[in-house]
């Protein structure tokens, strides 16, 4: 795990005080704004549209990168880590249980890199 | 007897939760687990965990920091990630809005998906129920889950450094939100949303300061609220 190794002195202290401050805050004013602020008044429809696609458009994004180019290979596309990040996805649209989900990618995961021989 | 009935809706809240710690044990085991390995020190992911208490937050913001994102494009993103929950706050506001300021902060705090859907979905089934029984079941859905994530981190934070590298735990971060995302799909238009984030992150991810992932999560959302439109246009029921 040379790559983790690396990363751990990647950021320091006070980089991650910031962000651990400005996320607590960030995410105290997303969930306070309306509920404390706003009240009972209604929201434009418009931006309620784009908020019920924000879990779905950001945590696939983060992903996509680390699935096609994982670190821990150099960066090279690797048909386990491929393969078990779309049997996760597959199996959690079927499902809809996150941990049949987690445990079926985790399981194709082990048996490919198993196979494999890494 | 007001008190008797808010404090069963308490523990009722308490044991519709119970199936979220198999949810919320293994992922705050995994953050703790993560950040040990990106070098942070106990109290810090302590402070983490506590201070910010959302966990899809938490990791864009540990798995940026390890990728040396500039620190502003580090907040943005996480907050991206988080602004579902601004959607709960405003979803809940009609039922617990009446409550006084201070309360309502707290419900902020400990507003995320699993108080949130579970308190939504309860108050729906239960109109009639009053303020203090509605706060009382919303602070019953955290009262396990929200000591479980704390300590889930600690225990994590311990097991950390012993986890051996045949465990692939570099790929853990992307089954675990991959896992999440799934159930999510409920409709055309999610799917839609998905499909265009994950095309455009890729496209985008040569773009400089991690900013790729603010792009893609934009189209991916556009994309879905067109999809939205476009489907109920076409009389489809979403």
């Amino acid at each position: 795990m040379n790559d983790v190794a690396t990363s751990a002195t990647g950021f320091d202290t006070s980089t991650l005080w910031i962000v651990i401050l400005g996320l607590a805050l960030g995410s105290f004013a997303l969930r306070f704004f309306f509920i404390g602020i706003v009240g009972a008044r209604p929201l434009p429809e418009w931006l309620l549209r784009h908020l019920r696609y924000t879990a779905v458009a950001m945590l696939p994004a983060l992903v996509a990168p680390l699935v096609v180019w994982p670190s821990a290979t150099g960066g090279e596309p690797d048909l386990p880590r491929m393969a078990a990040a779309v049997v996760t996805l597959a199996v959690g649209y079927i499902t809809k249980n996150v941990l049949m989900a987690i445990g079926s990618g985790a399981v194709t995961l082990y048996a490919l890199l198993y196979l494999v021989g890494v | 007897m007001p008190r008797t009935t808010a404090k069963s809706y308490f523990w009722k809240g308490c044991r519709n939760s119970l199936p979220f710690i198999f949810v919320a044990g293994p992922f705050s085991l995994l953050f703790g687990v993560l950040a040990t390995e990106a070098g942070l020190k106990l109290y810090e992911m302590l402070t983490f965990s506590a201070s910010v208490y959302a966990g899809s937050a938490q990791f864009t913001a540990l798995q940026l920091l390890r990728e040396d994102a500039p620190t502003l494009i580090i907040l943005a993103s996480s907050l991206a990630v988080n602004l579902r929950v601004g959607m709960y706050s405003a979803s809940l506001t009609p039922y617990l809005g009446a409550a006084p300021l201070w309360m309502r902060a707290i419900v902020a705090y400990f507003t995320v998906d699993q108080s949130y859907s579970l308190s939504v979905a309860q108050y729906e089934l239960v109109p009639e129920m009053t303020l203090s029984e509605r706060l009382a079941y919303f602070f019953g859905t955290n009262a396990i889950i929200a000591p479980l994530w704390y300590s889930g981190t600690l225990v994590g934070a311990i097991l950390g450094t012993g986890i051996p590298e045949s465990f692939a735990l570099d790929f853990a971060l992307p089954i675990a939100f991959l896992a999440m995302v799934g159930p999510m799909l409920r409709t055309p238009a999610h799917i839609v949303a998905a499909f265009v984030s994950i095309i455009v992150a890729l496209l985008c991810v040569s773009i400089p300061y991690n900013l790729g992932l603010l792009v893609a999560g934009t189209a991916g959302m556009m994309a879905g609220a067109r999809a939205e439109q476009f489907l109920i246009s076409r009389g489809v029921k979403i």
